[in-house]
């Protein structure tokens, strides 16, 4: 294969042309298409989604009533570890990569992503290291019970589960970074001619500065998981206070790559909502410029508040005011880009098919997750809420409201365009009112369990946390049961959508809607001349 | 950002990847077995060090043949040169974190133990004078001076960046005979720097009694000036791959992306070890 090539020219850019994939399985691993392995990440993720799902439900029957009666508390505690961790990386994560791979080379009118062989790689990463994840509960002494922080001293003293995380998340982390350079570098320096950055579409946006947020932060959870691996294995003292180490310096390392890890979910997000919202009002979206600031903004304050998580660790008076106001300030741009959407819905001429639906739960929701976030920066009030059920609350309106909300709501704005059919609209209608629905019933509630004083990561409760945590565990099993109803939506598609045509929605901007539903397997071979921008 | 008419090369299905992440699944079980003292791990360990050494010829061997077959236009070049400089500074957030828990241990907690009331009831006497083993540690040892072995090191490392800088001049000028020559002498200094970290490692093992094992200043000094070693290990093999593909008689004048790449990392580990020699060996 090295020397098809080597003949010069083009060659092997016109074999690629008049010979499809190759066929079977094959054509999957070895494939270098961005389209292949987008549609491969978006699969990956839905099973993952399924899994840490499965996960959550154990947690949830756990705890539909008080006293243990389901799982071990040791059990639990795994349980709750590894929902978590594969939600983040192996769900959420690959989602919006999977969107990325698809629609980036499209929406700048580029033939493939940069580096199209690291692309393969990229993904092909993600199933070793969630088998590693996943292997850890099969091993002697399960899989980490420390929760996803990963915290020490508990993290040094678990079983090789522990050590099976670690490495998982090693490659999670090799993953993620090749694939931040492979999307920032196509970003930069494959857009067609006449794209400006200032004329990108708003999802490129978001996703060039993630991928910086990820080329940054990532690395540094390498570090800090390794310091991990060698204070268990080979006698360092990083987070032994005996040695002059401190439990708390691995939280700073943490924290310093898990609040950026935050906007690394939300900012793909937001960009997905600025693209939908525009479609289905058929206006261009309020304030692009704004937008884009306000993008930059939310990702450079996103390292240098990550303290916040930390204020009953005994960190200084001076240091919980400084990452309180700090903090506060990231709503600020966050405020602009949340009246920037409705500005967009203001006077257009909105419909609501279920992308547009799931933008406007995302919008609602999300700014009810940045509302009870900007609750818990306030230190004097979150010394009483930390590690209560209100965090729970908080994070999953920002997870699931925020990050799975939006990514259903790009799932179906651009099914029709991968797969060349339509999805049926009934159905996904009642996808997204089930989903709104139950997701409330799950989480709202949690809230109330929070400011009652319910400590989360423990399997059992006082008796008066009852009746919501059983709403609490019947809206989680109605919230998984909905998600299926998507499966079928997607695979009803497939076999017996309606066809559409280039442009699916009279509402849509952008150079995918300007190639064949569904997209060939190979676009813009040739850059076209961008003329849009009416930014 | 206009783009050349010619089109950007997109690579045909590969199957290196696959082999790269069955490497990487064998190498991490192995560690981890290895490390929980399992009789199988040093065996996975090294079957997926040898997959992924099989991964790295072949595949850059497929990446050399596109290159030298003119497959790579100047759009993709540009595309290089964006991704090798954001892989640095992947590599550079990656050592900010060990210089952060370096910072956080000798600024912050090892004061903080010997102040307050850790200082007054959980470990009286403790001093808090830097370099520290932490209050629990039991014995001696010495620091690692900086101005023996290190301040040599610092010298060869400078001087390996001129000689990198001078085959490079004579690459772009065409004077084939200086740039092997100056190529050659970059990875000797290369190897002759690994060579007095061995030579410091044992001095520190056998005469200083400094382990890794010897608290927060074991911990920080080896892994800090570990990971580097490994970094510039890395950068001098990646040298001697330049050198036989210039004694090859690959990359020209104006293309040669390939050799900047690797300049580019070896200026990086440069850099590092000036951190390191400041803040890790002199103050």
């Amino acid at each position: 294969m090295a020397h098809e090539h080597a003949i010069g020219g083009h060659a092997g850019h016109d074999d690629h042309e008049h010979h499809g994939p190759p066929s079977g399985i094959m054509r999957w691993i070895t494939t270098t298409n961005h389209k292949d392995i987008g549609s491969m990440y978006l699969w990956f993720s839905f099973i993952m989604f399924l899994v840490g799902g499965a996960m959550a439900l154990v947690i949830r029957a756990e705890l539909f009533q008080p006293g243990l009666q389901v799982v071990s508390p040791d059990f639990f505690n795994q349980m709750i570890t590894l929902h978590a961790l594969i939600m983040v990386f192996g769900a959420i994560m690959p989602a919006f990569v999977g969107f990325s791979n698809w629609m980036i080379p499209l929406q700048i009118g580029a033939p493939d992503m940069a580096f199209a062989r690291m692309n393969n790689w990229s993904f092909w990463i993600l199933p070793v290291a969630s088998f590693l994840l996943i292997l850890s509960m099969f091993v002697p002494g399960g899989a980490p019970g420390t929760g996803w922080t990963l915290y020490p001293p508990l993290s040094v003293q678990q079983g090789m589960g522990m050590d099976l995380a670690i490495f998982g998340i090693h490659l999670l982390g090799m993953s993620s970074i090749m694939g931040g350079i492979n999307i920032i570098t196509t970003i930069l320096n494959m857009r067609a001619p006449g794209m400006t950055l200032m004329k990108m579409p708003m999802f490129c946006w978001t996703w060039l500065i993630t991928a910086f947020l990820l080329i940054a932060s990532m690395p540094v959870l390498a570090g800090a998981v390794t310091m991990l691996l060698t204070d268990r294995h080979f006698g360092t003292t990083f987070f032994n206070a005996a040695g002059g180490g401190d439990p708390v310096l691995f939280q700073h390392i943490f924290w310093f790559f898990g609040h950026p890890e935050v906007y690394i979910i939300a900012l793909p997000a937001f960009g997905v909502i600025s693209q939908v919202i525009p479609a289905f009002s058929r206006k261009p979206i309020f304030g692009y410029a704004s937008m884009v600031y306000a993008i930059a903004a939310i990702a450079i304050i996103s390292f240098f508040v990550w303290a916040h998580h930390m204020y009953v660790t005994g960190i200084p008076l001076t240091g919980q005011l400084y990452f309180m106001y700090a903090t506060m300030i990231i709503a600020v741009p966050t405020g602009v880009k949340v009246f920037n959407w409705v500005a967009t819905m203001w006077k257009g001429s909105l419909s609501f098919e279920t992308p547009m639906l799931f933008a406007l739960g995302f919008l609602f929701l999300f700014t009810l997750g940045g509302f009870s976030g900007l609750v818990l920066a306030i230190t004097a009030v979150d010394i009483l809420l930390q590690e209560t059920y209100y965090v729970i609350a908080h994070f999953h309106y920002v997870m699931v409201a925020g990050a799975v909300f939006s990514a259903y709501a790009g799932a179906y704005y651009w099914l029709p365009k991968w797969t060349g059919y339509m999805y049926d609209e009934t159905l996904g209608k009642w996808h997204f009112w089930l989903t709104l629905i139950f997701f409330n019933m799950t989480f709202f509630v949690q809230h109330f369990l929070g400011l009652a004083g319910m400590p989360r990561r423990v399997p059992d409760y006082a008796l008066q946390f009852t009746e919501f945590n059983m709403i609490s565990s019947i809206g989680a099993f109605g919230l998984g049961i909905s998600q299926l109803l998507f499966l079928y939506i997607v695979l009803k598609a497939r076999k017996s959508g309606k066809k559409v045509d280039a442009q699916v929605w009279d509402g849509a901007e952008g150079l995918e809607w300007t190639v064949p539903s569904p997209a060939p397997y190979h676009t813009f071979e040739t850059p076209p001349v961008f003329e849009g921008g009416k930014h | 950002m206009s783009q050349p008419a010619s089109h950007y090369f997109v690579p045909q299905p590969s199957h290196w990847p696959i082999f790269g992440s069955g490497a990487l699944l064998l190498m991490a079980t192995g560690a981890v077995l290895w490390m929980n003292k399992l009789a199988a791990g040093p065996y996975l360990l090294s079957a997926g060090f040898f997959v992924l050494l099989t991964m790295l010829f072949g595949w850059f061997a497929n990446v050399i043949g596109e290159s030298e077959g003119g497959s790579y236009g100047k759009n993709v070049d540009v595309s290089f040169r964006w991704g090798m400089s954001w892989f640095i500074f992947s590599e550079v957030m990656f050592f900010a974190a060990f210089f952060g828990a370096l910072f956080y241990i000798r600024v912050l907690s090892v004061p903080d133990l010997a102040e307050g009331l850790s200082g007054e009831f959980l470990y009286q006497g403790f001093s808090a004078a830097w370099p520290s083993a932490g209050p629990g540690f039991k014995g001696e040892f010495s620091p690692m001076g900086a101005w023996g072995l290190p301040a040599i090191n610092t010298a060869l490392l400078l001087t390996s960046g001129v000689t990198l800088t001078w085959a490079h001049h004579a690459l772009i000028k065409n004077n084939r005979l200086h740039l092997n020559l100056g190529l050659a002498a970059t990875i000797l200094l290369g190897f002759l720097f690994l060579f007095l970290q061995v030579e410091e490692y044992v001095h520190a093992y056998g005469e200083l009694n400094l382990k890794l094992t010897t608290g927060g200043y074991g911990s920080t000094f080896f892994m800090l000036t570990g990971f580097h070693g490994f970094h510039v290990t890395l950068g001098a093999v990646m040298l001697c791959v330049i050198l036989a593909r210039c004694l090859k008689g690959h990359f020209k004048p104006d293309h040669h992306f390939g050799f900047e790449g690797v300049a580019w990392y070896w200026h990086f580990v440069d850099v590092v070890w000036l951190l390191l020699f400041v803040l890790v060996y002199w103050l």
